[in-house]
């Protein structure tokens, strides 16, 4: 089957692109996946000359390609940004102590300076510890409360302006079927911004946003970028992973259903009399919280509270 | 019936339902289903019956791969390439890689 690119004309297409169904060389694909997330990053102003910037690095595919793109666009359009890698040590054996060598790899192959960040050290516990203590009933809870708060106090370590983290299309599109199915209205409303920023607070953005996962996976494939794959040991998580299956299911039948998400993700409108939980920082650790304590202060003291003395 | 040599490759931790196995090369009937050629559609299910460890809901969802699981024979999308009607040749290179595992 010998179709050509449409885009030069010249090459034989490797890639059907899920969003609009072109067929591209590997020249041009590389060149209209690169230049649509330089676009999405100077369309809603994201940096500006002379940003700190910490990529969120896990080691997975997402950050591993984000790491290259950013490095990428930054000489390619001078941007002008110091960029770092950020990474969170969960303390999970088998897992992220892996997945932690790629992320040193990647700081080889890009040049970047690296920060890893461990929850014992934060928080005095390890994911191992906790699951130990609480099981594998909440341990994600935990998991999450803790990662955000992670990288947000390893930004302040590194002294950056700003995180970006992999978040790809795929991703929003299922936080907004998530949120919506809990009926997290405030979640809802922040989750599809490409943006966000909290009182006082890290800016974080998510340069993905448009960016479908099948090009992501096919960009590191014909790059041959080097990343790890393996599912999380203590993640079960099945109500998300019911939410994916889902949302694959509808790519699937029609791709744009990714978009189209994320678009009525945007749409919603609160009406006023919807009450939204007010921004105020924690007591004890002054991390923002619409309570007087934040969740990792309030799972912490659970735990501190379980452990034999 | 001659036989199809191809090589078959997991990455993306789809490897882990094939006995975390990164790269296999296989012989395969050229006529799975007589008297048609093998295509793409012959070989899933027969890597279900002869080579899938565990977990097919994982890997299959009704006679093709899950979503989610991508797929490049000879270095192209297999949605260019006709997909579960490919007719498979000798020397194919045919590769699946999961995007459902970890960000
Ligand atoms: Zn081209
Ligand atoms: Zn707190």
């Amino acid at each position: 089957m010998g179709r050509l690119c449409v885009i030069c004309d010249k090459e034989r297409a490797i890639i059907k692109r899920p969003k609009t169904g072109q067929k591209l060389c590997k020249e041009c694909f590389y060149y209209v996946f690169e230049t649509e997330i330089h676009n999405a990053i100077i369309d809603n102003k994201l940096f500006k000359k002379g940003d700190r910037i910490a990529i969120a690095a896990s080691g997975g595919k997402d950050s591993t390609v984000l790491a290259h793109v950013m490095k990428l666009l930054n000489e390619r359009y001078q941007y002008g940004l110091e960029l770092f890698l950020l990474s969170v040590d969960e303390g999970i054996t088998g897992y992220r102590d892996d997945s932690l060598e790629t992320v040193k790899r990647n700081q080889q192959q890009y040049e970047l300076p690296l920060k890893i960040i461990s929850y014992s050290e934060l928080y005095g516990w390890s994911m191992d510890q906790i699951v130990k203590e609480v099981g594998l009933k909440n341990n994600c809870t935990f998991c999450g409360v803790f990662r955000r708060q992670a990288l947000d106090r390893g930004a302040v370590i590194l002294n950056v302006d700003h995180i970006v983290t992999g978040h790809n299309a795929d991703d929003i599109a299922e936080t907004v079927l998530m949120n919506i199915l809990r009926g997290d209205i405030a979640r809802l409303q922040r989750c599809t911004e490409i943006c966000t920023t909290g009182d006082g607070c890290i800016r974080r953005s998510k340069p993905f946003k448009y960016t479908y996962e099948k090009e992501i996976v096919m960009y590191a494939y014909f790059k041959k970028l080097d990343y790890f794959s393996t599912e999380c040991i203590y993640s079960p998580n099945s109500y998300r992973g019911h939410a994916r299956t889902f949302l694959k299911d509808l790519e699937s039948v029609r791709p744009s259903a990714i978009i189209d998400i994320i678009h009525s993700g945007e749409a919603f409108e609160i009406k006023k009399e919807v009450k939204l939980p007010t921004q105020g920082v924690c007591k004890r650790c002054g991390y923002m919280s619409s309570n007087e304590l934040c969740k990792a202060c309030v799972l912490l003291e659970g735990l501190n509270r379980g452990l034999p003395k | 019936m001659s036989l199809l040599k191809i090589k078959l490759s997991f990455s993306g931790g789809i490897e882990l339902l094939f006995d975390n196995i990164k790269q296999k090369s296989v012989e395969i009937p050229s006529s799975i289903n007589p008297p048609n050629s093998t295509t793409m559609k012959d070989l899933i299910s027969w890597m279900k019956d002869n080579l899938l460890k565990e977990r097919p809901e994982l890997f299959m969802s009704g006679d093709t791969v899950r979503p989610g699981i991508l797929v490049l024979i000879n270095d192209s999308d297999w949605e260019l390439e006709g997909e579960l009607e490919y007719e498979i040749k000798d020397g194919d290179d045919i590769v699946f890689i999961s995007t459902l595992h970890g960000g």
